[in-house]
């Protein structure tokens, strides 16, 4: 077993290396610094694992707990800096180690020409360092210095070319709508300090699992309130309606960013946050349904605007946004495990594609947009293969991972009756989602790699395979892509120490739900590539007959604008009024008291005549104050 | 208050009328030498009163503090006259009103 | 016969007001007077009643003192100032406002009126009780200034020796603006006089 502080002292410590000396020494070495930090976390964290697997069978070696040092103690507060290591955390830590660590040889390869190498692993290290400090967390506040710590890292690396306006503004964008998410976190934060008086999620647990059978209607009142408020956050964090809309635009950052934080990790911190306090959900139905709901609305909202997209790192952002609703809607059902399955599955499978389409952007001298591609299967074997077992396993094909995990939780939905919207509902705004998943996939897998090309002879002649460190990393990733499905009853039985057993289900209906999803599957990957490769004259048809709708969905449905024109032209106003307050108001008293003082100076310096006399004068007078504040002359006592 | 007997009332009296002439030389004349004087003169003042404190208490020790006074007295005015002649000798005056550079 | 027998038991009181009335010419004289000659003669005048006064009041060692001090050194060393800037005996400039004059006498008044309780309030007579004989004499002040007071004594010679020197420095002829007198340089210059005369021509 490994001390859990060492796990996050790893990065930290290369990364300060590479700060105060990265100088002084070659990119190679900077490079090898922060791979090795990530490799080293996670090595740790696979011991402890394997550790914590051994003890599995003693229940109260089921976590590490490792307390640091007591940061904040206030009266009755009390925050400690205590890193716990349960299966969830663990399965947390290894993907971000893991992925993280993959991520960081392909960056190797994909930056090592840019002028920025040695600041973009500064930053690739330390958002791994805040990542692992949100998963191993147990205090709320502690997860809170994640949670903010990795949005200022993605914030950074969104506007990692923050030369270009249009990345630095992208990056604004990010953090501004993720600041309204995390005020509804530190209110929720706060409203748990007042209510238990206390954020260690450990502690937390234990005081609800005492006080569950005593619920009243207003403490489940309270119950819901700190559920969704905590879920503001996690909408904000996560990309959920109706914050989502910063993910998209976070793309401006480089492609190995977007698959470490805008897909694989950060991302998911909040299905993470809402899986780490299942027991506080679990008291209120409302706030879960809710739960579920929006990721429900998200996951097909997110899939049609996918369909209409052109820029292949937009496709896979909104393809990264509606994978998120399907976790959202798990855990709103109560599938934690599936959501946390779905979480993992996801991890490996969106950051190769990802990775993919960073590999063919390489290719393509920085090319975006899938109108400008095609028939890259012949120039770029790899990227190709590991692609396409991506694309299968998104689409949810058997027996990729995709299939296990989202079919489970099509079945959850199904199952479940929730207060808002029934089982039957979600399971069908599920499968429409999938099917969309399927199609849009499809369509940017067929328009990259399939058909001739369409890019200009001078982008065709540079087109190449990428290095090693860009195609091992994109190996092994879809190795785990295609096979991390068959783990689906080891990560159960892994993660019941938390989330129990889920309801073993009627086997006809698993069955039934089975072959359905693999169907939409199908469908929708057979139907684009019939359109797309064979019948290039339908979207275009479509697109004239029905160029409203069709608009729409290319724009957006006009989220931004409207956002705009509401949200942001309030605050905006809101600005102004504060702005002028400040100035004619604030400043004005600032400014009028400094000169208030400055003149009654100015005046007094006319006491100072230079006069002796003049002095005395004022000198006795005084001394006839002093005299008569302290009660005047008395007469001498008798002897 | 009667004239007779002369006690502590009347030497206190005397004290206070010598203090306020000191005040008023040294507030109202020029003369910066005629001003130490004043200054001069409320220190004998001061003394006078200390003595007649001493001799109605019968406390020796009221002596002893007119000494030291005495002594801070003819230290000040030698410092005070090194002044004026330093005054004296870089701006040919001793009259306060003109001796108003310290100022503003 | 009677009227001399009140005579001598009044004498000292006698004495006081006769006294007491010549410092108060001798303070008046000091502040009317244009010429400071006449105001250092005064000042002489209302320094030696006062020493009677000491008499009066059995300090008679400090009397000797004052005299000494006062009308001997003090008043004396005014009188070479006066003489060593061969002062006029017009005053130079303005005269001062009579406002000011009005305020002066004001405040001056108000120090006294607030003095004021601190007489009226004091015991009619000098205490009636018996005196030591040795009461004031230079053996009796010396013994405490050796003794009781012995660090304050000290302490004054270091006064005057503060003062001595600021005398000096002050009124030392070759005052330039821009040299001040440092007394680390005075040391060194000392220490030091040739090798610097060598090195600056």
């Amino acid at each position: 077993m490994i001390l859990l502080r060492y796990i996050i002292l790893a990065p930290i410590a290369a990364l300060l290396l590479n700060l105060l000396f990265g100088r002084f020494w070659s990119k190679t070495t900077t490079a090898f610094l922060a791979c090795g930090a990530v490799f080293v976390s996670f090595a740790a964290a696979a011991n402890n694992c394997v550790y914590m697997i051994r003890k599995l069978a003693v229940p109260e070696m089921q976590t590490i707990f490792d307390p640091v040092f007591s940061w904040i103690s206030v009266g009755r507060v009390q925050v400690p800096v205590d890193l716990v290591f349960d299966p969830l955390s663990c399965v947390m830590c290894l993907i971000i180690t893991g992925v993280g660590f993959l991520i960081h040889v392909y960056s190797v390869g994909y930056m090592s020409h840019d002028p920025g190498f040695r600041r973009f692993f500064i930053y690739l290290n330390l958002f791994i360092a805040f990542m692992l400090i949100l998963v191993l967390a147990d205090n709320l506040a502690l997860l809170f210095v994640g949670w903010e710590g990795v949005g200022l890292c993605s914030y950074l690396l969104i506007g990692f070319w923050h030369t270009d306006m249009k990345n630095a503004s992208a990056g604004k964008k990010a953090f501004v709508v993720n600041r309204v998410g995390d005020l509804g976190f530190l209110l929720g934060m706060l409203l748990i300090l007042a209510v238990f008086g206390t954020l260690s999620v450990t502690d937390l647990r234990e005081l609800i699992s005492t006080a569950a059978s005593a619920m009243t209607p207003a403490s489940t009142a309270v119950a819901t309130t700190i559920c969704l408020l905590l879920f503001v956050g996690a909408t904000g964090k996560s990309a959920q309606i109706p914050l989502y809309v910063w993910l998209p635009d976070a793309m401006a950052g480089p492609t190995p960013v977007s698959a470490l934080i805008h897909a694989a990790t950060m991302v998911t911190a909040g299905v993470y946050m809402i899986a780490r306090l299942h027991f506080l959900y679990a008291l209120s139905p409302v706030a879960s349904a809710v739960v579920a709901a929006i990721g429900a609305a998200t996951a097909l909202f997110a899939a049609v605007i996918g369909l209409a997209q052109n820029d292949i790192k937009k496709v896979l952002a909104y393809s990264t946004i509606s994978q998120l609703g399907y976790m959202f809607l798990a855990v709103g059902v109560g599938a934690y495990t599936f959501g946390i399955f779905h979480l993992t599955t996801h991890a490996f499978f969106k950051a190769l594609l990802f990775l993919g389409s960073g590999s063919v952007i390489h290719a393509m001298s920085g090319e975006q947009d899938m109108q400008r591609m095609g028939g890259l299967r012949r120039y770029m074997p790899v990227t190709y293969w590991t692609f396409l077992v991506g694309t299968l396993a998104i689409a949810g094909i058997w027996p990729l991972s995709g299939f296990f995990s989202k079919d489970e939780i099509l079945l959850s939905a199904r199952l479940a009756s929730t207060p808002v919207l029934s089982g039957a509902a979600l399971f069908a705004i599920g499968l429409c989602a999938a099917f969309l998943t399927a199609f849009y996939m499809g369509r940017l897998f067929t328009l990259t790699f399939f058909g001739n090309s369409r890019a200009s002879e001078e982008t065709k002649h540079h087109i190449h395979e990428s290095p090693w460190t860009m195609g091992g990393p994109l190996i092994l990733l879809a190795v785990l892509a295609a096979g991390a499905g068959f783990g689906l009853r080891q990560f159960e039985n892994f993660l019941s120490p938390i989330f129990g057993h889920p309801e073993e289900a009627p086997h006809e209906i698993k069955l039934a739900i089975m072959a359905v999803s693999l169907l939409a599957g199908i469908t929708g990957l057979a139907l684009s590539l019939y359109v797309y490769l064979r019948r290039p004259d339908i979207p275009r048809k479509i697109s004239t007959s029905a160029s409203l709708l069709c608009d729409c969905i290319a724009n957006k449905f006009y989220i931004d604008e409207l956002y705009e024109k509401t949200v942001v032209r309030l605050v905006y106003i809101a600005g102004i009024v504060s702005h002028a307050f400040d100035k004619h108001v604030v400043d004005r008293a600032v400014n009028w008291t400094g000169g208030g003082l400055r003149f009654g100076g100015f005046m007094l310096s006319f006491f100072q005549s230079g006069n002796v006399g003049t002095y005395a004068v004022w000198f006795l007078i005084g001394v006839l104050a002093l005299l008569h504040a302290m009660g005047g002359v008395h007469p001498p006592p008798a002897p | 208050m009667s004239l007779f007997p002369v006690g502590l009332q009347h030497y206190l009296a005397l004290s206070v009328i010598l203090f306020a002439l000191g005040i008023l030389t040294v507030i109202l004349r020029r003369n910066l030498l005629i001003i130490l004087m004043g200054i001069e003169l409320m220190l004998n003042a001061g003394n006078v009163a200390i003595l007649a404190f001493s001799k109605f208490n019968a406390a020796m020790s009221g002596q002893v503090y007119v000494l030291l006074t005495m002594t801070v007295a003819a230290a000040e005015a030698a410092v005070g006259l090194a002044i004026l002649i330093a005054l004296f000798r870089t701006r040919k005056t001793v009259n306060a009103d003109e001796a108003t550079y310290l100022r503003w | 016969m009677i009227i001399l027998q009140t005579l001598s038991a009044r004498l000292p009181d006698i004495l006081f007001y006769l006294f007491a009335g010549l410092s108060l010419i001798g303070a008046v004289q000091v502040l009317c007077r244009r010429n400071p000659m006449n105001a250092a003669v005064s000042m002489v005048v209302t320094v030696l009643s006062i020493a009677v006064l000491y008499i009066l009041l059995s300090a008679y060692f400090i009397a000797a003192a004052q005299m000494i001090v006062y009308a001997g050194a003090i008043v004396v060393l005014f009188i070479f100032v006066i003489m060593l800037l061969n002062l006029s005996a017009k005053e130079i400039g303005r005269r001062r406002y009579t406002l000011f004059k009005a305020f002066a006498a004001f405040v001056a008044a108000a120090v006294g009126v607030s003095l004021l309780p601190g007489v009226r309030g004091a015991p009619r007579a000098i205490s009636e009780q018996p005196i030591d004989p040795s009461f004031g004499s230079a053996k009796t002040v010396g013994r405490l200034l050796f003794g009781e007071f012995l660090l304050p004594f000290e302490l004054t010679s270091i006064l005057i020796l503060a003062a001595m020197v600021a005398g000096v420095v002050l009124a030392k002829r070759d005052i330039t603006p821009n040299r001040t007198f440092s007394p680390v340089d005075a040391i060194l210059d000392l220490l030091l006089k040739s090798d610097r005369k060598d090195k600056s021509p």
